[in-house]
C-alpha cells in the first residue's frame, strides 16, 4: 500500500535512435514526498514533473546520460520514509532521491543516503539542521530553511514593530526548528519572545491554542506550522476576531498553495518568506506556463521548482564528471556555480546550504489581483548571504573553521 | 485575583466553552455511527469521507450554483444522504449477513476511493469557504470573544441531536426501527418493510455526516482528508460512549470534547492522545463502553 510507484523513462526512446555514445551514464532518481496528505499540493507529482523538465530542458539523452524517475509516498511518516528509502537504495538501484518535505522524514533520509553513500537534493524540508549539526557530505538543502524563514518574515515584523512574540509550533521537527530559528532572530532584533505552545501535527481546531496566544497579550502569533495546519490557524485567527483585536499574524512558512486555499479574502495583507513565485520575471513565467499545463493549470510551489532547479545542478555535475559517482558529484555541485531560469545565479556552500536571494513577498488583496494565482507583490530582497546561516555560525562538522 | 492550576478562571472558561463546540462535531459524528451500528450492525468507516462530502457539497453548491450557505445546510445532506441510500442498496446490503469486519472493509475501501477521487479533483491543501454573512462578527462575553458561528454550531448541532434521540426513543418510527434492531425476522412478520427501514437508518446516518461537515466547512480547511483526520477519534468516542447506544454517543461526544479542550490547555502536547488514553480505560473496565449494554 505505501508505494505508488511511478515509473517514468523519459529518456528511453530517445536512446533507441541516438548514435552509438561512448559513454553511457544511467541514473535512476527518486521523487520522495507527500502524495496524498496535507503537503501534495506543494509537493507531490507537481514535484516528479519539475523532474522531468529539468531531464528534458537538461536534453540528457543527447548527452548519453539516461534517467529514469520513480516516486513514492511517504505519508509523512519517517518510518514510512526510511523504509522506502532503504529498499530504493539497496534493491532499486536509485542513485538520489529528491523533494522529501516533512523535517522529520527528511532528517531519517538523510541520515539513510550517507549511510549508503548515494545523493539526497532536499526542497520540501525546511529544518535547518539539514546543513547544520545534522549535515552530511551526502546531502544538499536546496529551496529555503526556517533559518532564512525566520530571517525573512521574522526579521520584517520585528522591524516593523512586533516586538513580542508567542508562537504556535507544530509539535515535530520542523515546527521546533521553526521556532528556534525565530526566536533568535526576534531577540537579536531586541524583541521578547513571551511564550509557545507546541500543537498535535496534524491538527483541526488552532481556536484553544490561539485563544492562548490572545491571552499573552504578545504583538505576534508567529505560526511555526505549515500547510493544512497554518490554513486552519490563519482561518480560526480571523474568525476569533484575533487580528481585528490587534495582534499581528506571522506565517513563518505559507507557500502559494496555502494563500490559493485561503483564498485572498482571508489571506490578504499576510507577509511571508520565498524563494521563488512564478510570476517574478520572463524566466519564471515562462517555466510556470508549461509546468501549470501540465499540473492541471496549477502554478509552481517553490518546492516544485526546487526540484527542478536541484535536478538540473545534479544533471550538469554528473555531465561535468563525467561518472555518477557520489562523492564526486557532490563535490562537483559544490565546485560548479549554479544558475537556471527559477533561482538565477548561486552557489552550493560546503555544508550542503544551496544559496540564493530569497524574497519578502505581502499577499495582495482581492481587487489587486488580476488573474487566478495572481496573489503576492514584493516587498524586499534577502540577497543569500543575509537569509541564510553565515558558515562562521555553522554547527555543520564539514565547515572548517 | 485568584488562579486554577496557574490558569486564570477567564481563560478557562473560554476553553470550556471551545472543548464543547469540538464536542458537538464529535457528537454529531459518532450519532450517525451509533444510528448505523445499531441497526446495520455495519461498522461504518466511510463515515469521515461522507463528513467531507457534506462540506464538499456545500463548496460545491455555492461555487458552482450561486446556492448560499443555509441552503446548502439542507441540501448537502439531502444529496448526501442519497448517495448513501445507493451505496447500501448497492453494495452494503449485500453483506447483511457476514461478519462486522467485510462491512468495515468495504467502508473502509469506500472511504479510500472517495477520498482518492476528491484528492485528485480538487488538490490535498483545501478550498475557501467563507463564514455566512449573518454570522460574522462575535459576542464579547467578558472572558473570552466567542465567534457567532460557533454559538451557532453549538445551537445546531444539540438540536439535531436531541432530535434524533428523540425520533429514536420517543416515537413510533423509533419503535419500528428498535424492534427491527432486537429482531429484524420477529419485526418484518409484523409487515414492517425492515430493508426499507434499514437503507433509510443508513442514508440518515449518512445525511448526520454531511450536516457536520457543512457545519464544519466555514472554520476548517475544506480538504479531501478533513474526514480522516476525524474518524479515528469519532470511533474512540463511540467505543467510549458504547457501541449503538444514542445518548451515549451524544454524552461521550461533548464530554469528550470538553476534555480534550482542557488538555490542550494543560498539556498540550497531548491534545491528539488523551481520547485514547480514555479509550484503553474506559475498555479496560467497562468492555462494553460508558452507556452500552452487555449482551
Amino acid at each position: 500500500m505505501t508505494f505508488k510507484t511511478l515509473l517514468t523513462t523519459t529518456a528511453f526512446a530517445a536512446l533507441m535512435s541516438s548514435p552509438v555514445l561512448a559513454q553511457q551514464i544511467s541514473i535512476k532518481a527518486g521523487v520522495l514526498n507527500d502524495r496524498s496528505g496535507l503537503y501534495a499540493d506543494l509537493s507531490g507529482e507537481g514535484s516528479v514533473i519539475a523532474a522531468k523538465m529539468a531531464v528534458e530542458d537538461f536534453k540528457a539523452a543527447e548527452k548519453g546520460i539516461k534517467v529514469e524517475i520513480v516516486s513514492a509516498d511517504h505519508q509523512n511518516k519517517p518510518d514510512v520514509g526510511s523504509t522506502i528509502a532503504r529498499t530504493w537504495y539497496d534493491q532499486d538501484g536509485v542513485d538520489l532521491i529528491l523533494d522529501v518535505p516533512t523535517s522529520s522524514v527528511a532528517l531519517a533520509v538523510s541520515q539513510i543516503t550517507k549511510d549508503k553513500n548515494k545523493v539526497h537534493i532536499n526542497s520540501g524540508a525546511a529544518a535547518s539542521d539539514l546543513t547544520g549539526k545534522a549535515c552530511t557530505p551526502n546531502t544538499i538543502h536546496w529551496t529555503y530553511d526556517t533559518y532564512a524563514l525566520a530571517q525573512g518574515t521574522g526579521g520584517a515584523m520585528v522591524k516593523a514593530g512586533g516586538d513580542s512574540w508567542y508562537f504556535l509550533t507544530a509539535d515535530y521537527a520542523f515546527g521546533h526548528a521553526l521556532e528556534r530559528d525565530a526566536s533568535a532572530v526576534v531577540v537579536k532584533n531586541g524583541g521578547k519572545v513571551l511564550g509557545a505552545v507546541r500543537t498535535p501535527f496534524p491538527g483541526t481546531d488552532f481556536s484553544s491554542f490561539l485563544l492562548q496566544a490572545q491571552a499573552s497579550k504578545a504583538k505576534v502569533i508567529g505560526l511555526a506550522n505549515a500547510g493544512g495546519d497554518t490554513i486552519n490557524s490563519i482561518k480560526q485567527a480571523g474568525e476569533f476576531g484575533i487580528v481585528a483585536g490587534g495582534q499581528k499574524l506571522a506565517g513563518l512558512l505559507v507557500f502559494i498553495t496555502d494563500v490559493h486555499a485561503l483564498g485572498l479574502q482571508t489571506a490578504q495583507g499576510l507577509v511571508l518568506t520565498e524563494s521563488f513565485y512564478w510570476d517574478s520575471n520572463d524566466g519564471t513565467r515562462a517555466f510556470s506556463e508549461r509546468f501549470a499545463k501540465a499540473n492541471g493549470g496549477k502554478k509552481p510551489s517553490m518546492v516544485q521548482a526546487g526540484v527542478y532547479s536541484g535536478m538540473l545542478h545534479y544533471l550538469k555535475a554528473v555531465e561535468a564528471a563525467k561518472s555518477k559517482d557520489s562523492a564526486t558529484v557532490v563535490a562537483k555541485m559544490k565546485e560548479l556555480p549554479t544558475d537556471d531560469p527559477l533561482f538565477g545565479k548561486g552557489t552550493v556552500r560546503a555544508d550542503g546550504r544551496k544559496m540564493h536571494d530569497v524574497y519578502l513577498f505581502e499577499v495582495k488583496k482581492p481587487s489587486e489581483s488580476k488573474a487566478p494565482w495572481d496573489y503576492y507583490k514584493q516587498i524586499a530582497v534577502l540577497p543569500a548571504e543575509q537569509a541564510f546561516r553565515p558558515l562562521s555560525e555553522s554547527e555543520c562538522p564539514l565547515v572548517k573553521k | 485575583m485568584f488562579e486554577l492550576l496557574g490558569i486564570p478562571p477567564q481563560a478557562l472558561f473560554g476553553q470550556v466553552l471551545l472543548g464543547l463546540i469540538n464536542g458537538s462535531f464529535y457528537a454529531i459524528l459518532s450519532l450517525g455511527l451509533a444510528v448505523i451500528f445499531g441497526l446495520l450492525n455495519i461498522i461504518n468507516f466511510a463515515h469521515g469521507a461522507q463528513y467531507m462530502m457534506g462540506a464538499f457539497v456545500a463548496w460545491m453548491c455555492l461555487n458552482y450554483f450561486g446556492i448560499n450557505y443555509w441552503a446548502a445546510l439542507l441540501l448537502a445532506p439531502l444529496i448526501v444522504g442519497v448517495f448513501g441510500v445507493i451505496i447500501e442498496r448497492v453494495l452494503i446490503a449485500r453483506l447483511a449477513n457476514l461478519d462486522h469486519l467485510y462491512g468495515l472493509l468495504l467502508t473502509f475501501g469506500l472511504a479510500l476511493i472517495i477520498q482518492g477521487l476528491f484528492r485528485n479533483q480538487y488538490g490535498s491543501s483545501g478550498l475557501p469557504y467563507q463564514i455566512p454573512p449573518q454570522l460574522t462578527g462575535g459576542q464579547n462575553l467578558g472572558f473570552m470573544f466567542l465567534p457567532n458561528y460557533r454559538a451557532w454550531v453549538i445551537a445546531a448541532s444539540l438540536v439535531v441531536c436531541l432530535a434524533t434521540w428523540f425520533l429514536i426513543e420517543k416515537t413510533r418510527l423509533g419503535a419500528y426501527l428498535r424492534a427491527a434492531t432486537e429482531n429484524p425476522t420477529l419485526t418484518q412478520a409484523f409487515g414492517i418493510n425492515v430493508p426499507l427501514l434499514v437503507t433509510l437508518t443508513y442514508g440518515f446516518g449518512v445525511a448526520l455526516a454531511a450536516f457536520a461537515g457543512v457545519l464544519a466547512a466555514p472554520i476548517y480547511s475544506v480538504n479531501p482528508n478533513m474526514g480522516a483526520d476525524l474518524i479515528i477519534v469519532v470511533f474512540a468516542v463511540v467505543v467510549i460512549g458504547g457501541m449503538g447506544s444514542i445518548l451515549g454517543a451524544i454524552i461521550t461526544g461533548f464530554g469528550l470534547g470538553l476534555i480534550e479542550g482542557l488538555t490542550k490547555v494543560f498539556y498540550p502536547e497531548a491534545a491528539a492522545t488523551v481520547i485514547f488514553i480514555i479509550m484503553v480505560l474506559v475498555l479496560l473496565v467497562k468492555p462494553a463502553g460508558l452507556f452500552g449494554r452487555t449482551t
